[in-house]
């Protein structure tokens, strides 16, 4: 076989086997008494800034009929959850969820001196920065830098998709992407990219070619490794046909196939609705509710709901009040949706959002967002959350 | 060609300074001198042929109709239809912008101008969804790129696109916002630490009023300026915006800043302290003329030291346009530019913030870097890419829109593309000695020295086109 394959056809499969480096040992062989222990983060990205408020809606309220005259959703249609918050009619699917007691429902998380533009407002969400700091690198990918027992490799963080969000980035340590693990391991195991790293070892210096290398080999040893432990599982579970379902399909593959991944990145986007909300949004919400339902119960039949928590944020949420295209503007604080199957409080966490104190008609948060990453990072992915985040944040008692 | 010490330096300068260099070019300049070299470099970046893609007259009368809608309560159905009409416009001229840059770059004869645009357009990391805004700023980075950095700082702070994107707009007395004054210390000149949070409320008083008008023009606004009295850096006065950018620059910590942050661009992602010492001296006693830093960085010996050669890691920018400038390609379907751009994550005029790209290894994780090993073969030998990319959150509203209610799925589901481009083999082989061989073409071609690994892989190698697709598809081809 000729290694200028890989240059000519993008499409190319290799048979044989895949080198692994001598110092990658470790890994493979890494003890199966810590599988057990594994402890799954789903974290769901809803991009374009969620309408929370009629998402998980304040029905008992009746300033949100006021101020909602053409987008409300009539109190009939509402999934009642107790007498003042409701679900969204296409969220149906997690009803059922919500009635096993695995959903919490986190009100008006935000931060201080809320942005209102998509891109800086993610890149707070995803780097866990105050809203006049600029950092360089995401909390997940802290979290892989903190060099914590488990998060060693690349795989310990996997975001299905072709490119890698700012999240997983660390100093140090990157998370992988990948939207399909047998095309990665097909790139791998290409004969060009196989003899570029084969018997590399004068180039494992700390410099930037070092570097180059040593995330090829990762990159390789990783991809063969998701691959192998992954491939030969069948997922028995229906999901619905969207791009969303179909990550979280992956994500369960990865996680009922006993992947050591402590971290998952999967995202839903089209959410900027400033105009005829209702339908758009409602597919959506539907499309993110089946999947999501899908995915738990197949969690739940494998035995790994107990092991995974599931936590859904958008870059921010919208005004109150709708604006003259029967849409929502940008606003500010919005609730979470956590799912799993060790939940501690279940149901709604925290007070609905108070319409009718509002700062310039957006709603004033309740918790900080990094309240809620600080109190995963201490309790489910068992680092302590200063040493991630820029100083200790508080945890909460939802797990 | 011998491969003598000028032919290693002049291929390094050309990397740095430019996108790289024809194997003529630099045959010719080998028998120089280097310091006529780069007195040649600066020579040819003398000319700044602005950007001039977005017509200024037609976005204007966008922008006054758009200023006519803006704060209506009820728009007629037609009037939303123009908004949005505007909008949509707009991201499709900004792109367009986006293209014309890129091109510009691979095609300048001007190298150094278009590298400094491109240093500066980091540093002073702006978005604006008005391509006109956009250009301006853009071309303010070019004009000024090489000349006093005093004069590039005021054009900047003065430019809708900054105004616009630091909420100067929304500055006036009596209800300061600190964001630009914050960030033209942060970010833009002195850095942290070197400032107080006093010296930003007070600063922030003195910018008041600094505006632009329904045209896009800068336009100073009296009656919104805080005339009163400011304490900063320890000093009481009356000063206005341009008295503030004066003490700034009377402060030595400005010029180490940016030299620092050039030496990083330029040398080294690890700064050598003494070196940037060295330049920020310089810089500060030549009243921040810009052209002599980079004349003096150029010519310092330590500019061409091993640690300093080959050891860079290109930014997409950097990657995509040497590339396509080395195989004169041409991109039939110029868009794929941008999906690139955004899929490597440098999507130029969309920094991820005010601080900008942090470069380095950040460009790098497992897959970008896989990417980037494929993009010669799909770019050279037109390759599929099956690469979606993320939806740009700008673009949510338009995606949102789209939407398609029955069959829908993932919207970032993208159908598989070609990147549609076309090299020119004949004339890059044209360019090349009719005995250069295999191994002759990787050392031109490869800027870190070459191992035994290399050597053998393409030793055995029949034909130039081919080595040329291997070895760009190389890691090594992703430093400078």
């Amino acid at each position: 076989m000729n290694r200028r394959n890989f240059l000519r056809n993008t499409g190319f499969v290799a048979a044989g086997s895949l080198f692994v480096p001598a110092f990658m040992k470790p890994l493979e062989a890494m003890a199966l008494d810590e599988l057990s222990l594994y402890k799954n983060l789903v974290v769901v990205q809803l991009s374009g800034g969620n309408d929370g408020l009629n998402t998980i809606i304040p029905y008992g309220n009746d300033i949100y009929y006021q101020k909602r005259k053409g987008i409300s959703i009539k109190p009939e249609e509402i999934i009642k959850l107790n007498d003042m918050q409701g679900l969204n009619p296409n969220m149906a699917a997690l009803k059922e969820i919500y009635d096993q007691g695995w959903m919490t429902i986190i009100n008006d998380v935000g931060y201080p001196n809320p942005d209102r533009s998509h891109f800086r407002s993610m890149d707070i969400w995803q780097t866990g920065s105050d809203s006049n700091q600029f950092l360089s690198t995401g909390w997940i990918g802290r979290y892989l830098d903190s060099n914590c027992q488990t998060c060693k490799f690349p795989y310990t963080a996997i975001e299905v998709d072709d490119s890698l969000s700012l999240a997983l980035k660390g100093q140090t340590k990157k998370g992988i992407a990948l939207k399909d693990p047998a095309a990665l391991f097909r790139n791998t195991n290409d004969p060009f990219f196989k003899s570029m790293i084969q018997n590399e070892k004068e180039h494992l210096d700390e410099d930037n070619l070092g570097y180059l290398y040593k995330t090829m080999i990762e990159t390789s040893s990783s991809a063969s490794y998701i691959q192998n432990t992954s491939k030969i599982y069948q997922s028995k579970s229906v999901y619905p046909t969207s791009g969303f379902s179909n990550q979280l399909k992956i994500v369960s593959k990865f996680i009922s196939s006993g992947l050591k991944t402590r971290v998952y990145y999967v995202s839903l986007s089209g959410f900027d609705t400033h105009v005829n909300q209702v339908n758009q949004q409602g597919n959506l919400l539907k499309q993110y509710s089946e999947g999501m339902a899908a995915f738990l119960k197949d969690l739940k039949s494998n035995n790994k709901l107990e092991d995974t928590l599931v936590i859904t944020f958008s870059e921010f949420g919208r005004r109150v009040e709708q604006n003259a295209s029967n849409g929502t503007d940008h606003g500010t604080a919005n609730n979470m949706m956590i799912f799993g199957g060790r939940l501690k409080k279940q149901g709604i966490f925290n007070a609905a959002p108070n319409l009718g104190d509002l700062d310039t008609g957006d709603l004033k948060y309740q918790l900080d967002f990094r309240q809620v990453y600080g109190t995963i990072l201490d309790k489910w992915l068992d680092v302590n959350n200063a040493d991630i985040l820029s100083k200790k944040f508080n945890t909460l008692d939802f797990i | 060609m011998s491969n003598n010490d000028n032919f290693l330096k002049v291929k390094h300068l050309y990397n740095r300074a430019g996108f790289g260099i024809s194997y003529p070019e630099l045959h010719k300049l080998s028998k120089k001198n280097i310091n006529k070299v780069v007195e040649g470099l600066f020579k040819k970046s003398e000319k700044d042929d602005l950007l001039s893609l977005v017509d200024p007259t037609e976005e204007k009368r966008q922008l006054l109709v758009q200023a006519g809608l803006y704060g209506k309560k009820e728009l007629t159905d037609e009037q939303k239809n123009m908004r949005r009409e505007i909008v949509r416009m707009q991201n499709e001229i900004s792109r367009d912008l986006n293209i014309a840059w890129v091109g510009k770059m691979i095609n300048t004869d001007a190298p150094l101008r278009e590298k400094m645009t491109l240093f500066w357009h980091g540093h002073f990391a702006c978005r604006s969804n008005n391509p006109m805004f956009s250009q301006q700023l853009n071309n303010i980075q070019r004009e000024n790129g090489l000349g006093s950095f005093k004069t590039l700082l005021v054009e900047v702070s003065k430019s809708p696109a900054m105004l616009q994107y630091l909420n100067n707009q929304q500055n006036r007395k009596g209800k300061p916002n600190e964001n630009f004054a914050r960030e033209l210390m942060e970010l833009f000149t002195l850095g942290i630490g070197n400032y107080t949070e006093q010296d930003i409320k007070e600063s922030a008083r003195s910018f008041t009023g600094w505006m632009y008008d329904k045209d896009g023009s800068f336009i100073f606004r009296p009656n919104l300026h805080d005339n009163g009295t400011k304490n900063f850096f320890g000093k009481i006065g009356n000063f206005e915006g341009e008295n503030i950018i004066d003490l700034i620059l009377e402060k030595p910590k400005t010029a180490e800043f940016i030299s620092r942050k050039v030496y990083k661009f330029f040398v080294n992602d690890v700064p050598n302290e003494d070196h940037v010492k060295e330049l920020a001296n310089h810089f500060y006693n030549s009243k921040y003329d810009i052209a002599s830093l980079m004349n003096k960085m150029f010519t310092a010996d330590w500019f061409y030291n091993p640690e300093n050669v080959g050891t860079k890691i290109k930014s997409p920018a950097e990657f995509l346009i040497g590339l396509s400038r080395s195989f004169y390609v041409t991109y039939n379907k110029p868009q794929v530019l941008i999906q690139l751009q955004s899929s490597l994550g440098q999507y130029l005029f969309n920094p991820p913030n005010v601080a900008g790209w942090p470069g380095g290894q950040s460009w790098i994780d497992s897959s970008s870097l896989m990417l980037r090993m494929r993009i010669p073969s799909l770019v050279l030998n037109d390759g599929e890419i099956d690469f979606s990319g993320k939806a740009d959150p700008e673009d949510e509203a338009v995606i949102a829109l789209n939407r398609n209610s029955t069959t829908e799925a993932n919207a970032k589901t993208k159908p598989k593309s070609y990147v549609n481009a076309t090299a020119n083999w004949s004339k890059f082989l044209d360019t090349l000695p009719n005995d250069l061989t295999p191994l002759a073409l990787t050392t031109f071609l490869l800027q870190p020295k070459l191992n035994t690994k290399i050597t053998s892989m393409v030793s055995d190698n029949k034909g130039l086109r081919s080595t040329a697709v291997e070895v760009t598809s190389m890691p090594e081809y992703q430093l400078c």
